[in-house]
């Protein structure tokens, strides 16, 4: 079974029509339990960092941080990405999660922000949440702060500049786009999620 | 690279698709859930849906129409049309909208754009403004076109932006329906004194005018409905055309 952590960070409701969609099990949650007890757990959010704070106060991070180090499958959706790194530049006052060292900046003020709609993927080699999509595939992306390329990256994509658009170490998945809105390429990152 | 967006309108009356000229002389164009579904495999980047009767009593068909639609559907959807305040938003999303669009609201109580933002995300929030050309300048119209207000559709974009919008859908009404292409200089207007990207709407008619559109007009999507329902344009074909003209697309998809 996999929980998707609703911390009241906007709207689950098209990430769980997606993973049913590819046939997963899945429930929607706040309680610590349930998120403990999940096989794999996802963490989406779009909207302000500091939504995560939502996080802390119902101790869903600890459930987060202790299935992190047993190993558990997690994806990060766009903002349950940027939760991975350290923190944001939106908001200096809530930490994320350090799985992942540096933190998320703001797309310079030249650019069109947020940076809104489907760009290309560069793919690295071996991804096993991206195993099968093809190089330069296309997804959604809607979000106006960015995770920095690293070693972990798993695809990164350019918007004035290099972001991560994807990161994975382990069993640990981040994903800056939105793969329950990216068409068939989308749904296809999904399944691997689910084999992992 | 960031591609420019093709979306594709089902304008709805009912919980069925019509499409007019100039906002007239409606026609059936058919099931929402099954038009989207068929638009996004021919390769639309996007799909919004709206009501433009948008009366109390359809309400409850188009909540249906939406969650019906939304079923299938795995790119970005937009909903608009009837929604006046922040619960009507929230029953959009709830039906499985991604972003709503608020246009007469917006137009008469700016801070709506906030408040939905402050719970959805600025992401989620599209502000619509449909414009016509007066004395050389372009003012802002509400009520599905009906009813002028004296304001200047350009700044209106602008405080849209600052109250919290994420994107504008800026529709000419003199070019709606007519298949005579966009109106590059009112987007292109709007597109440089905003800071959120910009929808353009209104007179698609050939892939020449959305190639016109992306260049000239610097959008950054351009939305159409007639031309893609009655097959016309098809939009795999649309996009073909706009690759070979280096427009940057989601080609192939």
């Amino acid at each position: 079974m996999i929980a998707i952590v609703d911390y009241g960070a906007g709207n689950l409701l098209s990430v769980k029509k997606a993973f049913d969609y590819v046939g997963a099990e899945v429930v929607v949650t706040d309680q610590f339990e349930t998120v403990a007890s999940a096989d794999k757990v996802v963490l989406p959010g779009v909207g302000h960092f500091s939504s995560l704070q939502a996080l802390s106060r119902k101790g869903l991070d600890k459930a987060l941080l202790q299935g992190a180090s047993a190993s558990k499958p997690f994806l990060g959706i766009c903002l349950g990405m940027q939760w991975l790194f350290q923190g944001s530049e939106e908001c200096a006052t809530i930490a994320g999660a350090g799985i992942f060292s540096g933190k998320c900046r703001q797309f310079p003020t030249s650019l069109k922000s947020p940076h809104v709609g489907w760009n290309s993927l560069a793919v690295r080699e071996g991804s096993r949440l991206l195993r099968g999509v093809a190089q330069d595939s296309f997804v959604y992306f809607t979000h106006s702060f960015y995770a920095p390329v690293l070693a972990a990256t798993a695809a990164a994509s350019e918007y004035g500049l290099q972001f991560a658009a994807a990161v994975e170490r382990d069993n640990i998945f981040g994903v800056q786009f939105h793969p329950e809105k990216s068409g068939q390429v989308g749904l296809a990152i999904l399944k691997n999620f689910l084999e992992v | 690279m960031l591609t420019k967006r093709i979306i594709a309108c089902l304008d709805m009356d009912g919980g069925r698709v019509v499409k007019g000229v100039r906002f007239k002389n409606l026609r059936d164009a058919g099931d929402p859930a099954e038009c989207a579904t068929a638009h996004a495999g021919n390769g639309a980047d996007e799909i919004v849906l709206l009501d433009i009767t948008a009366t109390s009593g359809n309400r409850r068909t188009m909540l249906a129409a939406i969650s019906n639609t939304a079923r299938s559907l795995f790119v970005p959807f937009t909903v608009g049309g009837g929604i006046r305040q922040l619960d009507d938003a929230a029953a959009v999303f709830d039906a499985g909208a991604d972003k709503i669009a608020i246009n007469s609201a917006a137009v008469r109580d700016p801070a709506l754009i906030g408040r939905i933002a402050g719970r959805f995300g600025s992401q989620a929030v599209v502000v619509a403004i449909d414009a016509r050309k007066v004395d050389g300048s372009f003012e802002v119209y509400v009520a599905g076109g009906r009813v002028p207000t004296g304001r200047d559709a350009i700044q209106w974009a602008r405080e849209a932006a600052d109250c919290g919008a994420g994107e504008i859908l800026l529709t000419s009404m003199d070019r709606d329906g007519t298949q005579s292409g966009f109106d590059c200089n009112l987007v292109r207007t709007v597109a440089e004194s905003v800071s959120i990207p910009v929808i353009a709407s209104g007179g698609a008619g050939s892939a020449r005018d959305f190639i016109e559109v992306f260049r000239e007009g610097r959008a950054d999507a351009a939305l159409a409905a007639s031309i893609f329902h009655f097959g016309i344009e098809n939009i795999a074909q649309l996009k073909r055309e706009l690759h070979c003209a280096n427009i940057p697309v989601r080609w192939p998809c």
